[in-house]
This record gives C-alpha cells, structure tokens and sequence, in this order.
C-alpha cells in the first residue's frame, strides 16, 4: 500500500498525530519497564529452595537468658517430637530457608585472611539433611559420631582450643563452584573465623539461605553441630504434606506439655513460610499488573476516540474515494496502516524512553540492565492494541456509502 | 461571562457523553492513582517529630580496624559499642543525651489464666522522654540517678496500660517483665512517631504501633536482656558480656539547641574520637552528626517500592492528561464550524479561549471528584496490604485539597492546547466550508 497520501494527510493533522504518537510512546517505555520490573519479582519469588518444602512444619520458640541444661532439654524435645504419628524426621536448627534471621559467615578458599571471602549461611543441627531433604550430589552425609554440642564448640572457641570444632563441613554446589570452579570439592579446605580449616566431606545441591539472597542465593554450608534450645532456634518437622496440621498441632501440645513456661513465637508450615517471605514482591508485581493493564485499556480508548474523531471528519473525502472506485478494504486498510504508522513512531521514541527510564532504574534502585527482549514484547503489545483499537472506527470508515460525497455536508 | 460559558460547556459535553466519560474516567483514574500512593510516600517520608526534629541529632563513632578502609568515604556503622556510647553519654556535652537499644520484653499478666505475651522494649536512659517529647499521661520517667542504680522502674505506653489496667493510673504499680519485678513510674499518652526514628539499625520495624515498655538500659542489661541487633567488628569469644565485647548495638540521640552547639558537639566528638585513637581503641578518625531528617534519608527508610509506585502512577498520570488533551483537541477540531460562527457574530479570541478552558475545568473537576474517590478506594486497598505502615494510610485534608489541584491544573493544561488552536482558527474558511 502507498503511503504518501497516508503521510501527506497526517502532515494536516500535525497536533493530532503527535498527541496519539507522544501517547503511544510513554505507555511503550513504562510497559516496557514494568513488564520487566514484574519479571524481575517473578524471578526472585521462584527461587528454588532444595529443600523438600511441601512436606516441612516448624516452631519456633521463645527463651529467656542461658540454662544449663538446654543441651539435654532439646534432646527431649526432638525424642518427643519423633514419636508423633507421621512424622518422617526433625531436626533442631539454628535457621530456616525464608525464615526472618540468619546466620552467615564468611569463607575462604585460602588460609590469607580478606582474600576473595564469600558470605554463606551457616546452617547447623543434627539430621539437617534428611530433614529439609537437600539432597547430597557427591561424598557424604555427617556420621552420628561427627556432631558436637554447640555449647562445647563456644566453650572451646572461648578457650582458643581449636580441637573441640568439628572440621567436616557439607557445602553446596554453588559454594563449590565458586570456590574451586571446575574442580573435585571433595577433600578441599575452605577456612573461617579466624582461619579454622573445615574440610568438605560432601557436597548437596541447591540450599538456599534463609534471607539476603543478594549476596548469592545458594551460598550456604552446613556444620555437624548439634543446636540447644536458644533463642532463633527451630525445630523442623518432615511429615507427610496431608499430616501437616495435624502433626504440628500434636507437636505444639507436645512442646508445651514438657515444659509449659515456652511461648510459641512462630509456627506454620514452610509453604506459608515462602508465602509471606515474597508478600511484598507479590502485592508490588500485582500493582504493575494493573498499571499495565489500566494503561493498554486508556491508551486504546484514547486511539478509539481519536480515530473515530478522525472518521468522522474525513466522511465526506471517504466518500468522495468510494466515488471514485476505492474499494471497502482500501478503505480499511488505509485507517490501519495509518495507525501502524503511527504506533511504529510511537514505538520507536517509546523504545528510546524506555531505555531512558532503565537508565535511571539502574542509578537509583540497583535494577539490572533491562534485557534486550523486552523491547519487542513492549512493541508487540502496543501495535496488537493499536490495530484492535482502530478496527471498529476503521469499519466504520469502511461503511461510509460513496453517495455521501453527493452531498454537501 | 462564566455563566454562560458553562452553559456552552455542559451542552457540548452532553453532545458526547461517552467521550465525556471517557475523559473524565482516564482523569479520574490518573488522579486517583497519583493521590494514592503520594499520600502513602508522604506518609512514609513524613517527619516523626515537626516540633522538635531540627533539634535532635545522631551521633556516629567508627570502631572498625583500617581493613577495607578509604579516608573520607567509608561512613562510620549505625550503632555504636558500649564504652564509646557511655563516654559520650556520661560526658553531658548536649543539651539532653540518650542511649538506646531494642528488646523483647516477656510480660507476665496478672491473672493467672492468661498466657504471657512478648511486647516491643526499649532499653534507654533518662533523657530520652524529654528529648523526644513524649507525652505522658501518669506519672513521668526515671532520673539519671536511677540509671545509675539500676532501679527496676519501667515507662509503659497506653495501650499496654488498656491491657493491663483498663486505662487506670498504675503508677506505683508492679509489673513482671522476663522474670522480674518492675515499678512504673510512668504511662505514656499514645505515641508512635512515624517513621520510628529512633529504632532505626537497631533491628524491628520501622513503621506502626509505637513500642510497649521503657527500662531503664542497665536494669534491664543487669537482667540479662539482650539488645535486638548487634553487629561485631572484631571476632567475639564472650556474647554474654556485650558491655565488653567489641560489638556495637547501642543508638545514641543528643539535642542540640543552636548550630552554634552542632559545631561544639562536632568537633567535641572529633576530638573524642583523636583521643581514643591515641588510647589505640580506635583506628579510625571519622565522625557523623546527621540531624533526624538526614538520618532518616541516609538510613534509606522509605521503601523504594513506595516512590516506584509514585513515579509509576504520575507516568500514568501525564499519559491520561496526554490522552485527554488528544480527545479534547479532536473534539475542537469537530466543531470549527460553531467557532467559525461565533467568531462571525462578534466573539472576540478571548471568549473562545475561555469556554474552552472552562470546558477544560468541568472535565478535571469531575475527574478529581471521582479520583479522590479512587484514591479512597486505592488507600483502603493499601490498608490491606502486608506492609507495617499499611494501617496508617489515609487520606487527610491536605491531601484532599491537593487532589483538587492536580486536576485542575491536570485538566487546564489538557484544555490549553485545544483552546489555543481553537482560538487561533481563521473563522472565514470555516463558514465558506459549510
């Protein structure tokens, strides 16, 4: 199809044309950065745990100063707890995957202090693995031999007496990898604190750390250490995904029957646990849902209105091409190549905007560079919106009988 | 003149009443989204205390060994560490001076029924009620002299005392708190300054309900209650000991009254800080003292997610007006001929101008009154919201008003466009057209 009359007309229509096009442009540069600010959440709300989360209850308990014997009441507790109809196993740990705290330290590959330190999750307590279900890729779990009390381990590290500290560590392969890319893990030393030597008997899968995920999501290593009942501690039960409730009601009976003076400060599934930990990201990526929508909806109307404005008022030259044997479809179809015409402008500044408001994304809030994909999925959008908004005022246009351009209207 | 006009503009804006609707709907909308979360960021970004924020300021020491260190661009840490913040206190350079760390305090009810429950404690010392302007409404709080003693005495806030007491006066009165018997000498009036400044990088919250009990620091450090956050710079054998440690987890708020006493307090806190370099406690020579506002801004506490949604919902309301000065230009364009006679019966520029505009005006008043009852809408959707600030969004008079001139101003620069090409048109080619 010719264009040049299609632009010669717009060049009448100047204030119009750059309205509908200066329109079209702002809403491709924000939708296009909030679809990709909502993939971004997406993105950070599907992040894998390794952990086997359907099956997983926990509590979390509230204590006051230090006992002596808190190292013989958490045994106790997790006898009690394994004697519960359904449950699989239970661990006492210090933290949990997308659970409010965390525990992290630094590691190093090399015995240099400040050389090349990842900060990872420490995650502690007995049965750890069997319990969340991380799964081991290479070497070793802990052997039952291997755990040591927390108590002892402070009080030895109080001492400078280095003996005490189990030196097997499980890492997970993301550490690995980081570590000693390309390498066999097994065997390796990986340091801590003030320069303690673990070496690495096994390596799991993904383990994600309980928060922080910036600082590398699967960053995580797990000590043969047995937790006593402090505050921040866990006790996580695996159960059958159907037995949940039930379980951890029997279990909170339990806990409060052995010692009724503990306030449950948190309880629940791990599922909910996930669910809350995203609800910001959520509510946020639902707002950009919306303002995209309400956008593609006023900027469609805007292009219905205008087009059927601009129908109107060109009734009679419709006419007068009818008269002069343009077929229905010309007409049709010159209305909507108008409006590509016009979207495509409008795309192009609106791709430049884009790129403009990514630009200030990154300044200002630490956003990565937006992907080069997001652009045409931007456009696809706008020129869908376009063609479908302008079919109605373009049949419309295509309907005026030729006999109009008789009349002297 | 005007009524008239406003006769023109209703029958116009009756001739097409879907893209009347049209237009003041995507007004409405832009409106009700920039209102919503420009009251949640101003709500966010609100001063905790107008009265007296010029006043106070946070003072900052840095503790840390040179490692990773840059004269001048390495900012000194949140908190401080225990000798440093009792120096400082124990020195009196301000006006008034406090310390404070967070806690869980356990209170034991007093039926015997009930369960015990965690409240919100604040671990502080004396000044910190007169300095923050806290109202009470029995009682009052402890003296420098009961720091000192470690007097079991606790400030309650006045929901605590609904709970507790039905809102009766419990001064002299003894609550358990983590296993130990404290005498209230005060009640607070309600009192949440939002943010809550003073907790911030001391861990909890930063926005919502204000905090339950006020002890005394070292009461409730002889009590063996432990500060929410702590952050070590150097490794750390004893975490029972925290006063000896080499962690900080203390915030410290002076008052000062005149720039003169910013300019004593500052350099009495650099030359406190050459003297413990000299002792070798410190490595580190550098100083903050950030007034409350600046705090605030350089601790970051407004989500960025809530000016994200501001910027979001003013790009979406610039391509509403946008959209709206589209619709009304086309409209004004469609009626040239009506210019045309108006102009040819004797209507100067001006006049036509004007109608236009206030055509303009109807569109965005009725825009803002349905966008301020979006924004209603929009708020209420915000009170449902997970976030902690979220019960404290509301709508108030300023806001309100504000509401009134974003459309107006919104419509009236939609309406300039249209009106000036409308006024501009040659009446002559109009009328011979017809």
């Amino acid at each position: 199809m010719d264009i040049r009359p299609i632009l010669s007309t717009l060049r009448r229509h100047k204030f119009t044309a750059s309205l509908l096009i200066m329109q079209i442009a702002l809403t491709c540069a924000i939708i296009c950065n909030a679809i990709f600010l909502i993939g971004q959440r997406i993105e950070r709300m599907d992040i894998a745990s390794g952990i086997a989360e359907h099956e997983l209850v926990y509590v979390n308990l509230a204590y006051i100063g230090s006992r002596p014997d808190a190292m013989a009441r958490a045994a106790a507790d997790i006898a009690a707890l394994k004697e519960i109809a359904g449950v699989k196993s239970v661990t006492l740990t210090n933290q949990i995957p997308f659970g409010g705290s965390s525990s992290n330290m630094g590691i190093r590959a090399d015995l240099m202090p400040q050389k090349d330190t990842i900060n990872a999750a420490q995650y502690l307590g007995e049965d750890l693995l069997s319990t969340l279900g991380v799964q081991l890729v290479a070497g070793r779990d802990f052997r039952p031999e291997e755990y040591r009390d927390i108590t002892d381990v402070f009080a030895a590290l109080g001492k400078g007496d280095l003996n005490a500290v189990p030196k097997q560590a499980l890492v997970t392969r993301a550490v690995a990898e980081r570590l000693w890319p390309g390498q066999n893990p097994l065997g390796k030393q990986i340091y801590v604190g003030q320069g303690i030597p673990l070496t690495v008997i096994g390596v799991t899968a993904q383990l994600v750390r309980p928060n922080q995920f910036g600082e590398g999501a699967q960053y995580s290593v797990i000590n043969p250490i047995r937790v006593s009942i402090t505050q921040g501690a866990v006790y996580v039960i695996r159960c059958a995904p159907q037995d949940r409730e039930q379980v951890l009601k029997t279990a909170l009976a339990k806990l409060k029957g052995l010692d009724p003076n503990r306030l449950v400060l948190d309880k629940g599934t791990v599922d909910h646990l996930r669910r809350d930990y995203f609800q910001d990201d959520r509510a946020m990526a639902g707002i950009l849902v919306g303002v995209c929508l309400a956008l593609l909806i006023v900027t469609a109307l805007g292009i219905v209105g205008l087009a059927s404005f601009w129908v109107a008022q060109r009734n009679r030259s419709i006419g007068v091409r009818r008269a002069l044997g343009a077929t229905r479809n010309n007409i049709l179809h010159y209305f909507q190549t108008e409006n590509f015409l016009l979207t495509t402008i409008g795309i192009a500044l609106g791709m430049v905007m884009a790129y403009g408001i990514n630009l200030f994304l990154i300044v200002h809030y630490e956003l990565p560079r937006m992907p080069a994909f997001y652009f045409p999925v931007g456009a696809g959008l706008l020129w869908l919106i376009g063609q479908a908004a302008v079919l109605g005022p373009a049949l419309r246009a295509a309907a005026v009988p030729p006999v109009v351009a008789t009349r002297s209207v | 003149m005007l009524g008239y006009y406003l006769d023109l503009a209703v029958r116009s804006l009756k001739r097409n009443k879907i893209l009347t609707a049209l237009m003041i709907m995507t007004l409405a909308l832009g409106i009700g989204a920039s209102i919503t979360t420009l009251t949640v960021l101003r709500l966010l970004s609100g001063d905790p205390l107008p009265q007296k924020s010029a006043r106070l300021f946070y003072p900052q020491v840095d503790p840390n060994t040179l490692d990773g260190y840059v004269a001048g661009q390495t900012k000194p840490d949140a908190t401080m560490a225990y000798p440093d913040a009792m120096n400082l206190l124990h020195a009196r350079r301000a006006k008034r001076q406090a310390v404070m760390a967070l806690t869980q305090a356990k209170i034991i009810p007093q039926h015997a029924n009930e369960h015990p429950y965690f409240s919100d404690g604040v671990m502080t010392t004396a000044d910190f009620f007169g300095m923050f302007d806290a109202p009470f409404q029995y009682g009052g709080g402890w003296t420098a002299d009961d720091d000192e003693n470690r007097a079991a005495l606790v400030v309650i806030a006045d929901f605590l005392n609904d709970k507790l007491f039905g809102g009766a006066n419990s001064v002299g009165k003894v609550i358990r708190i983590n296993d130990h018997d404290f005498r209230i000498v005060g009640v607070l009036k309600h009192w949440a300054p939002q943010p809550r400044f003073y907790t911030q990088d001391l861990g909890s919250r930063d926005y919502g309900d204000g905090d339950g009990v006020f002890m005394p620091l070292q009461t409730a450090r002889s009590m063996d209650m432990g500060p929410e956050d702590t952050e070590c710079y150097a490794s750390v054998t004893d975490v029972e000991h925290l006063e000896l440690a080499p962690c900080e987890w203390l915030g410290m708020w002076v008052e000062l009254g005149d720039s003169a006493a910013v300019t004593d307090y500052k350099s009495f806190l650099d030359g406190y800080v050459k003297q413990q370099i000299a002792l070798g406690r410190f490595k580190r020579s550098d100083t903050a003292l950030l007034g409350l506002m600046g705090w605030l801004s350089d601790q970051q506490v407004v989500p960025n997610d809530a000016r994200l949604q501001v910027y979001l919902a003013f790009g979406f309301l610039l391509i509403c007006v946008v959209n709206t000065v589209g619709l009304l230009l086309a409209k004004c364009l469609r009626r040239s001929r009506e210019i045309g006679v108006r102009r040819a019966l004797g209507a100067t520029r001006r006049a036509i101008f004007a109608q236009f505009m206030v055509e303009a005006g109807i569109v965005g008043l009725a825009g803002g009154l349905i966008g301020l009852l979006l924004a209603e809408l929009g708020l209420l959707g915000v009170r449902h919201q997970p976030a902690d600030y979220a019960s404290l969004a509301h709508l108030d008079i300023q806001m309100f008003l504000f509401t009134f001139v974003v459309a107006l101003v919104a419509s009236l620069i939609a309406g300039l466009l249209p009106a000036w090409r409308a006024c501009v048109m040659a009446p002559a080619p109009q009328l011979k057209a017809a």
